[in-house]
């Protein structure tokens, strides 16, 4: 058999819109022998994965707490990947803006007030973009490939990291452990509702951003700027947009980004530097970015989504003793099927069986299709 | 004397793996194809060729797995990109991403469990020569995989009908496909031929380098193999050289760290990664170089219009 590909003549607006769906059904079917491979029950399974984190009030916040990481990550890369930039250092950002927001309560904990939050905030989106911008700089000034050297830039973020909590910056009272002093209330990230629930002001940063994101790229003519150079940098020169531009815009917008989601989740969920701040949320957010189709509003539902994987991958650890990498088998399918189910948008698949030649010898396979066309 | 014969053997060791992913990627690239799922095809490589040895008790069956596993995951990528045209570099990401968390599933019943390890080279006499029988004669087989593979690489892009077609596939395809060539064809062979060199680096990683099963074993490997490939401006010997540059700063920082030198671990380890990033900067700033040698339709897909 054979897969063969015709262009549509335009785009399919019906598969743009449910090619997310019918990879998310995909995904389930093939999550669903992943599960009976196991050895699990399938539907018992997908309850725990998919229906039992959900359930209560308190677990919606802590949907929260996951989705906006990857909401607020993935809105930066959107513009990115839409304009041809291929920023995978995300990780790398997240970690350097939680460190650079970390100076104020590390170096200075007497400083406390209003004014710790905002500060903290803005220090962590300078850490990310000016992690960020050190592959924009090559890129630009060297043509180095930035799909390299920013995910090169991630290892050397988190030994950083590391050495920071390791060494200079560890808690002299905290009995050796890898970890800062704890923040000071000033330099916490208020909760929303404390009553119900853990989730803090992070998840709202994440719905502004998709919305702001989503006002530039589709009402102002920088949105229409990355378009024009993503799809065809030719044209944008001509029509007078500077490339180098655009990459040091790009990387510094997901970068800043990146950096607001790794000072918010230490300041808000963790509440420390420890040695590890991220279960890989710079390279989830690529798989959201895919799966809200580089929409920032098909972005926070894709971020729900995947926050609700890492959820489920806890939750089946812990009642059915499965190992919680299966979050990462599910969204690595996720991302696959996305992908696969996306050409159904410019093409239509043909599959072009080969039954005629099945008596005949493997070596004839070749040959017989001309030959159907000879008679 | 013995010291420097014993770094010289771990910096082979070292390089091995990394020779081995890049010569394999060096060929996917040549016919065009931007397989960025390096990472994910050793890591599968390496659980499944862990797996194997662990499971039959014998190192071989655990490398012949590893190469299995690593055709049979790039495969993967060669039906989403060459038949349903998806986008090479998001496609070798998810790959990447999907490798890391399936070894990462299926290798958590290996912690810890004690490996098998493939033996040495040891002609009786040979072998123990004083320098040259240890270095030349006694290290593990998959070395001489590794320079028999580079030297046939060479070979076959530079000296065959084929290696010549499947480098004009990399530059034009559409001549190509014009000329009656097999564009696709060439190319899922191409991939799952970097696959198969994928899943063994990964297997000599944990069949030799260390026998054992550790998640994301290979610690940017990948990645480094895929830098290789452009540092070396696509040369096969320029990969070799490049491996054992890497091996040696990958041995380097470990050595350093061993002798205590008064500079923070964190620091040393990050130097095999510091260094790809120099590198790149360095061989991607001579612009007319890096144009002359890119395969011309590397990344781009390819549908053949009938």
């Amino acid at each position: 058999m054979r897969i063969e590909l015709v262009k549509r003549p335009q785009r399919s607006a019906l598969f743009s819109m449910l090619s997310p769906f019918i990879a998310f059904a995909l995904t389930i079917i093939a999550g669903a022998i992943m599960f009976a491979l196991l050895g699990v029950n399938p539907l018992n399974a997908f309850e725990i994965y998919f229906v039992e984190p959900i359930s209560q009030v308190w677990q919606l916040h802590e949907l929260a707490i996951k989705a906006a990481p990857l909401i607020l990550i993935a809105v930066g890369l959107s513009v990115c990947y839409k304009a041809n930039i291929w920023n995978i250092g995300a990780e790398g950002q997240f970690i350097f803006g939680a460190i650079f927001g970390s100076i104020i309560p590390v170096l200075f904990p007497q400083f406390e007030g209003p004014l710790v939050i905002p500060l903290m905030l803005l220090l962590g989106m300078f850490g990310g973009a000016f992690y960020a911008s050190i592959p924009a700089l090559l890129k630009t000034r060297f043509s180095t490939n930035e799909i390299l050297t920013s995910l090169m830039l991630v290892y050397v973020a988190q030994l950083f990291l590391d050495w920071l909590v390791r060494g200079p910056w560890r808690d002299p009272q905290g009995h050796g452990f890898p970890q800062t002093i704890q923040f000071g209330d000033s330099a916490v990230l208020p909760e929303l509702m404390p009553d119900a629930g853990r989730a803090n002001w992070g998840f709202v940063f994440a719905l502004v951003a998709a919305v702001a994101i989503w006002l530039m790229m589709s009402r102002m003519l920088k949105g229409f700027e990355v378009r024009v150079l993503g799809s065809s940098p030719r044209a944008g020169r001509f029509a007078g947009f500077g490339f180098n531009k655009m990459v040091f815009f790009a990387f510094l917008l997901s970068g800043a980004l990146a950096g607001l989601a790794g000072i918010s989740e230490v300041s808000g969920a963790i509440g420390q530097l420890q040695p590890v701040i991220s279960p890989g949320y710079g390279f989830t957010a690529i798989i959201v970015a895919f799966l809200g189709r580089l929409n920032p509003l098909g972005i926070v539902a894709a971020g729900l989504v995947l926050a609700l994987t890492y959820l489920g991958g806890e939750a089946v650890q812990s009642a059915l003793g499965i190992s919680d990498k299966v979050a990462r088998v599910f969204q690595g399918m996720l991302l696959f099927f996305v992908l696969g189910c996306d050409t159904l948008i410019h093409y239509r698949i043909r599959l072009i069986g080969m039954a005629l030649t099945k008596s005949k010898g493997a070596a004839q396979l070749e040959a017989a299709p001309k030959l159907g066309e000879a008679r | 004397m013995d010291i420097t014969i014993n770094i010289l053997l771990t910096i082979a060791t070292a390089a091995t793996p990394l020779l081995i992913a890049a010569i394999g990627e060096l060929v996917v690239e040549r016919s065009g194809v931007l397989n960025l799922g390096v990472e994910g095809m050793m890591i599968m490589g390496a659980v499944g060729g862990f797996g194997a040895g662990y499971l039959t008790g014998s190192p071989w069956i655990g490398l012949l797995a590893a190469i299995i596993v690593g055709a049979l995951f790039s495969l993967l990528f060669a039906v989403m990109t060459l038949s349903l045209a998806t986008n090479q570099v998001a496609t070798g990401l998810s790959l990447t991403l999907l490798g890391l968390g399936l070894s990462g599933m299926i290798g958590t019943s290996f912690v810890g469990q004690p490996g098998v390890r493939l033996p040495n080279l040891d002609i009786p006499g040979i072998s123990s020569i004083p320098v040259v029988g240890k270095l030349v004669f006694g290290q593990d087989p998959v070395f001489y995989i590794s320079i028999a593979l580079t030297a046939a690489v060479m070979w076959f892009l530079f000296k065959t009908r084929t290696g010549l077609t499947l480098r004009s596939i990399g530059d034009s395809h559409t001549s190509a496909h014009a000329l009656g060539i097999k564009v696709i064809r060439y190319r899922y062979l191409a991939v799952i031929f970097g696959g198969a060199c994928a899943g063994l680096a990964g297997g000599h990683l944990s069949l030799v380098y260390t026998p054992q099963w550790v998640e994301n074993m290979s610690a940017g490997r990948g990645w480094i193999a895929l830098a290789l490939v452009v540092f070396a401006s696509w040369r096969p010997w320029r990969v070799l050289a490049g491996a054992y540059i890497f091996g040696a700063v990958w041995i380097g920082q470990l050595h350093a760290q061993a002798f205590g030198i008064p500079v923070p671990s964190q620091f040393l380890s990050s130097l095999p990664y510091l260094a790809t990033i120099v590198v790149l900067v360095l061989i991607s700033r001579n612009k007319r170089l890096t144009m002359m040698n890119t395969p011309a339709s590397l990344g781009q897909p390819f549908v053949p219009d009938r």
